[in-house]
């Protein structure tokens, strides 16, 4: 059992106070994050990348931080869609179903505490499911070759739009942005410069962390700004908690299948939270069918969605750990991060960084049980910062993005260049075009290229090597199959979240 | 106390008078061409650490990060806006001299600046898996011999960086004539390179031995050869150099400075001065055995030629293998 052992020196890095108090301070961030809606887990992470770069963070550090900033959101995400009925995140668009009407129902309290222990079930199942599989994966992953590697990022973009994608085309175009800004600077393979236009800072490429920041962060604010600094939403009454330990007792079987449920849609590249809570709602409707009122403020109907999108957001890990492909946007700008602190995902980071990867996964195992605490007894908290107006928020943010940004690299030209994302983020995202396709096609895209060169300098130039092995041959049907599928069945399923979200109350 | 410091002042005046005529006044500044953290960063840090515990300058020594075009930056910054500061140091590695040689700094050469001296090395590698049929670097090289396309590289460069070169520099010595028809795979660092030797789908790895340490402890990694004068000292010391098996290929990767052009000459003679005296002291051998450092220190009045004949030999590479015309 090696694997223990690596975990128990990963508890030895998160527990020491340093750690725990930055996976404390993402937790409660990340929650927060998740229950302001319109902002998302991957812009949450984006946010605060610059701070780890301000405080000059270690890189476990760093990531602890940022992993229990993702582990947040997807416990925060519920808070809003229960008190609201407004999906904190699109992973928590299913709990407004059966949230709301509880709700409704004088039961928000007792909402609110159930889906935090579902989120924990969720999200404990699919760290469990991390930790048995990862660690496989990442011998596995010594078997590929570049000609492997290659099918394997065909298959990410493959599956890029994902099922639950709105415009294929605006992500196509979306794609190519990001693959386009990766060609800028020294292409590997030919040792010639690209696109540069002989400006010298260009030569070594577009850093990503800057294009997140800029894409997310710095858009983001401009929102807030447009939105002439909102005033914040009226405190919301929660009523009083009677959720009883036989209720919480009776919603098990819900909790494990929907963390399984959830973490094998995590895993899968393209599928990502949204599906996971989809899923698992679907199917708890279908396993109780009669027996339970969905819909109109059934506990289960809340639990379901819950541990399924926090399952799934441990299971989004795997895929990105072991292999360097994101399975969601969020992991893809945590992949970003880890790749600008130097450390290359995959098998050798399992060997050489076993300190960080352990580090961040019992991190997320404290995490949790740092959330529930947080997420109990202390829900009100969150509830009343949901009335904080932003305009305190965003002078904040502002300056930790710029500091951050400046304590990278010391340059006021990449200070220039991220404004330039902001604003091109900006007017991407008022044109409906989505931003973790380019951020996915600038971090991808490159090593789709020096994978297929490499594979065809091994060949010596003969193409069939990209479809000679029987796990090549495998990806390429993956990648087929997540390239049809969507188009085939997307509507269909897109219809029936759309319809069973009608089904619902309608929202005031 | 105000005898002390009278006295003090008295005493590092006339060390100062008798050891060296020029000394810096106030602040000095070192220039790292890259974000913090990485060799140049390091290069800087440690050089003024142990220079101000050395008493070698009066004030302190500030390290500046100056990323961009790998140091074509700061190499600019150097050249146009400081070229009479003489505070100013800059790290270089073997880094600098490639891309000087291969003109990736446009308009910008060797003899723009003042190469003061190197303090340590890291020395190229070229080793294979532990299940590979070569034994030693010669059966490697007359595989490469027979048929240039036959043996497969992968390093941490680009194509026509470090890396790469070694391979070239090591094929030469070994009477290989058709160098740009050998394969070389460029990864992003050496760990991504070695995991494609070490998992087989690659015959041979190019690199620092630096690198290399953690993979050829657990015995995965077979090092055919160090392209180094000497064999190097502690655990690396089994490791057969290129030399002792008839192949005389060095591939040093080097760390050291330059500083500005137009700079007086008694600015230039106490740096080089400076850092002679820092290469000799057992501050510095610390912390060269702390890092992997391998000591590596041309005489000061043969650095400046060491350079330029690096740049020499990289542009020749350069050119035979196509990437520059």
């Amino acid at each position: 059992m090696e694997t223990i052992g690596f975990l128990m020196e990963g508890f030895a890095v998160a527990l020491t106070p340093y750690n725990l108090m930055f996976a404390l301070f993402g937790a409660f961030v990340g929650t927060l994050i998740g229950c302001l809606p319109g902002l998302g887990p991957a812009n949450g992470v984006a946010i605060l990348i610059p701070l780890a770069f301000t405080l000059g963070l270690p890189p476990e550090t760093a990531m602890i931080l940022l992993t229990s900033v993702y582990a947040g959101a997807m416990y925060g995400g519920r808070i809003s869609s229960i008190l609201l009925n407004i999906p904190g995140d699109e992973p928590a668009m299913m709990t407004c179903l059966d949230g709301y009407p509880m709700a409704q129902k004088g039961r928000a309290a007792d909402a609110l505490a159930i889906s935090a222990i579902a989120s924990f079930a969720g999200s404990l199942i699919g760290t469990i499911g991390l930790i048995m599989l990862a660690p496989v994966l990442a011998r596995f992953a010594l078997t590929f070759g570049p000609a492997e590697y290659f099918a394997l990022f065909l298959l990410a973009f493959a599956t890029l739009g994902g099922i639950t994608g709105k415009n294929p085309m605006k992500t196509v175009i979306a794609a190519t942005l990001g693959i386009m800004i990766s060609t800028v600077g020294i292409d590997i393979s030919t040792g010639t410069q690209r696109y540069t236009g002989g400006v010298l800072e260009l030569y070594e490429g577009i850093d990503f962390i800057l294009a997140i920041v800029g894409l997310f962060a710095i858009s983001e604010l401009l929102f807030f700004v447009e939105a002439r600094m909102g005033k914040g939403r009226s405190k919301v009454e929660m009523g009083k908690l009677t959720l009883t330990f036989k209720e919480v007792v009776s919603t098990l079987p819900t909790q494990l299948r929907g963390g399984l449920l959830g973490f094998i849609a995590g895993v899968l590249p393209g599928a990502g939270a949204s599906l996971g809570s989809f899923i698992s709602y679907t199917l708890e409707k279908s396993v109780l069918g009669k027996k339970g009122r969905f819909g109109e403020g059934d506990i289960r109907g809340v639990v379901a969605p819950e541990a399924g999108n926090n399952g799934a957001a441990s299971g989004a890990l795997v895929p990105m750990l072991t292999l360097g492909v994101p399975g969601s946007g969020t992991t893809a700008v945590l992949l970003a991060m880890l790749i600008s602190l130097n450390i290359t995902p995959g098998p050798l980071m399992f060997t050489q960084n076993a300190d960080i990867v352990w580090g961040v996964i019992a991190a997320l195992l404290i995490g949790n049980v740092l959330l529930l605490v947080l997420n109990i007894p202390m829900i009100g908290v969150f509830v009343r910062l949901l009335s904080v107006p932003p305009m305190y928020l965003l002078p904040i943010v502002t300056m930790v993005a710029f500091v951050g940004i400046y304590s990278i690299s010391h340059s006021t030209f990449d200070l220039y260049f991220m404004i330039v994302f902001g604003v091109g983020g900006f007017i991407l995202r008022k044109l409906d075009i989505p931003m973790v396709p380019i951020i996915l096609g600038l971090l991808l895209g490159p090593e789709m290229e020096k994978n297929l060169g490499h594979a065809l300098i091994l060949s010596d130039g003969d193409w069939t090597t990209l479809w000679s092995s029987p796990l090549a041959i495998g990806l390429w049907l993956v990648a087929g199959l997540g390239l049809v599928l969507p188009t085939v069945f997307g509507p269909l399923l897109r219809r029936r979240m759309r319809n069973a979200i009608k089904e619902g109350p309608v929202s005031d | 106390m105000f005898i002390k410091t009278t006295i003090a002042f008295a005493a590092a005046a006339t060390f100062s008078m008798s050891a060296m005529a020029w000394q810096p006044s106030g602040k000095v500044e070192c220039l790292a061409p890259a974000d913090p953290g990485g060799g140049w960063d390091f290069t800087c840090r440690s050089v003024g650490n142990v220079m101000q515990q050395l008493d070698l300058v009066e004030g302190s020594v500030q390290t500046v990060n100056m990323a961009g075009a790998g140091g074509g930056v700061a190499y600019a910054h150097t050249v146009s806006k400081r070229k009479n500061d003489d505070k100013l140091i800059v790290a270089a590695s073997t880094a600098t001299t490639t891309r000087l040689a291969q003109k990736q700094f446009p308009g910008m050469d060797a003899s723009m600046v003042k190469w003061i001296g190197a303090l340590g090395a890291d020395y190229g590698i070229i080793a294979v898996g532990k299940d590979s049929k070569y034994q030693d670097l010669n059966q490697l090289m007359d595989a490469v011999k027979e048929n240039p396309r036959g043996v497969k590289f992968a390093g941490g460069s680009a194509r026509g960086g470090w890396d790469h070169l070694k391979v070239l520099i090591a094929a030469k010595a070994a009477g290989a004539d058709k160098l740009p028809s050998i394969p070389y795979l460029s990864y992003n660092n050496g760990g991504e390179a070695m995991t494609q030797v070490v998992g087989g789908q690659v015959d041979a790895f190019t690199g620092d031995v630096s690198e290399a340490t953690g993979f050829m402890e657990s015995g995965d990694l077979r090092v055919l050869a160090v392209l180094s004068e000497e064999r190097l000292p502690g655990k690396f010391g089994d490791i057969p150099t290129a030399r002792e098996q008839g192949i005389d290929a060095l591939g040093p990767n080097w760390r050291g400075f330059y500083m500005p052009k137009d700079t007086p000459e008694e600015a230039q003679q106490y740096w080089v001065e400076s850092i002679d005296t820092l290469y000799a002291s057992e501050e510095w051998k610390a912390v060269m055995k702390s890092n992997g450092l391998i000591p590596f220190h041309p005489k000061a009045a043969e650095f400046e030629s060491f350079v330029t004949n690096q740049v020499q030999e990289i542009e020749d590479l350069s050119r035979e293998i196509g990437l520059l015309k």
